[in-house]
């Protein structure tokens, strides 16, 4: 499987997360997204009209939806899915509305609306942190349950990545209890803004 | 505002980069630039031209009159080096934390984790520290490091040799082992745009020689690093960098950071900077 790929976009890295936790490999192809627009070329068009990443590409196969790609590389691996992911599938576009917007502006310079993207942003903060805070008083650690699902991995990236943007996330203990629970998972990779968990793995 | 610090040459736009007149922040004030007929022109904002100079494919101004030209980079010019525009990256940190920051090879194996340094190989070896009087420049030389992936082009761990040199108050240029050909260096540079003194978009800039990396994946991976930095850059307190002693204490790792600040306020560039311990 290809992944058309670039390193700093969240959605890229829901995939690459996904895919490390599966142990499926994938190979890279970068994508100069920024500053050279290579999203938008020629090639890159005829392959996604949309201009988007990420891109998956299996075989004949071609997705360019975050979500349709994470249902696809779960397709043989039902204990990653749960009946209540797509609401949460959902959900994650809308972080990426907020939370991503207002981080592609802060960093890159994008145009945003971003009263706008910062308010929604913290109105999905709270509904998140209010979610799993629910999920911890029935003892669980994950969106849908017990267990992470594809969910999970879908909300982690802009959520962990929301600092990035302008977002504290000192307001959201359930919020940053579950990225740490999501930091833990075996095979868990970073992603530059989100650390892994070397400074409390060995307490002294 | 005074000539110290607007006598300085600042980076403010990729060339590639400019598709239309557009409006940015240095030192506060606002901005406009473009180009015409292939000449990149800058304006403040009582519409006065600024002076220009097109060098490392990105354009250069100063609000105030320059007297010396911008720096040179003469290794960059060499045949089969690839120059790579990497794009921008705002930051909210002063200009001089951001180029503090790039000097410092002891975040390595805790902030680039296994790409450019690794537990335990954390300790920095003693190296050379100096400001180059005649040139009026901070250089540290025989800087030593152990890196799992030093560069896109790197195989495996190599020690790593890097020079670094600071020509302006907010660039910094630094020199590096060349991974396909030992006896080179590779050149990788940060310019820093002061938008404010708590504000900056920096332009990373390198002229490599790699035949392999494709221009994405150099450019992928030189922003996999600056953006591992930043989230450190915009959480240092106190956040405008203190030239005095008394705040921070250093150790010897961190002599080309002493001399650095040693250097601006030696030369009376306080944009960004704290002079007051307190």
């Amino acid at each position: 499987m290809i992944l058309y790929d670039y390193v700093l976009s969240a959605s890229c890295y829901k995939v690459r997360l996904m895919a490390a936790l599966l142990g499926t490999p994938l190979i890279l192809r970068a994508v100069n997204f920024h500053p050279a627009r290579e999203h938008k070329s020629p090639e890159m068009l005829a392959l996604n009209p949309k201009g988007t990443l990420p891109i998956l590409q299996d075989g004949e196969t071609v997705l360019t939806d975050s979500a349709d790609i994470l249902r696809h590389l779960t397709m043989d691996h039902p204990e990653w899915r749960s009946p209540d992911d797509d609401r949460w599938l959902a959900f994650a576009s809308d972080l990426n509305e907020s939370l991503g917007l207002a981080r592609l502006h802060d960093v890159i310079g994008y145009e945003a609306d971003i009263d706008t993207a910062r308010a929604a942003g913290v109105t999905a903060l709270r509904k998140l942190e209010a979610h799993l805070t629910e999920q911890r008083f029935d003892g669980l650690i994950f969106l849908t349950g017990k267990a992470p699902t594809i969910a999970d991995i879908a909300c982690f990236p802009n959520t962990a990545l929301a600092p990035d943007g302008g977002f504290s996330l000192d307001p959201y203990p359930s919020i940053r209890l579950w990225m740490r629970a999501v930091r833990s998972l075996p095979g868990f990779i970073e992603m530059p803004g989100i650390h892994r968990l070397h400074e409390l793995a060995h307490p002294a | 505002m005074n000539t110290a610090i607007e006598n300085h040459w600042y980076p403010v736009a990729m060339i590639s980069g400019i598709d239309g007149p557009r409006e940015t922040l240095l030192l506060g004030k606002k901005i406009t630039l473009g180009r015409k007929d292939g000449t990149c022109w800058v304006k403040d904002a009582t519409g006065k031209a600024l002076p220009t100079v097109e060098r490392f494919g990105h354009l250069w101004t100063s609000p105030g009159q320059p007297n010396r030209d911008l720096f040179t980079i003469p290794e960059a010019d060499s045949p089969g080096r690839r120059l790579v525009d990497v794009g921008s990256v705002k930051v909210k940190c002063s200009p001089l934390r951001a180029v503090e920051n790039f000097l410092d090879i002891a975040h390595f194996p805790f902030v680039h984790t296994d790409i450019l340094g690794a537990e335990p190989h954390t300790e920095v070896d003693r190296y050379d520290v100096k400001i180059r009087e005649e040139v009026d420049e901070v250089w540290a030389t025989k800087v030593k490091f152990y890196q799992p992936q030093a560069a896109k082009s790197a195989a495996g761990g190599i020690t790593t040799e890097y020079m670094y040199r600071v020509p302006a108050p907010t660039c910094s240029v630094l020199y590096k082992t060349c991974p396909p050909r030992p006896g080179e260096w590779d050149i990788i540079t940060l310019f820093v745009q002061p938008l404010t003194d708590e504000w900056c978009e920096v332009w990373p800039w390198m002229a490599l020689y790699d035949d392999e990396s494709t221009m994405s994946e150099m450019v992928s991976f030189q922003q996999l690093i600056f953006m591992q930095d930043r989230s450190i850059l915009e959480n240092q307190i106190p956040r405008k960098l203190p030239l005095d002693p008394g705040m921070e204490v250093p150790t010897q790792a961190d002599m080309t950071s002493v001399a650095y600040r040693r250097w601006l306020k030696k030369i009376g560039y306080t944009y960004g900077a704290q002079l007051v311990a307190a």
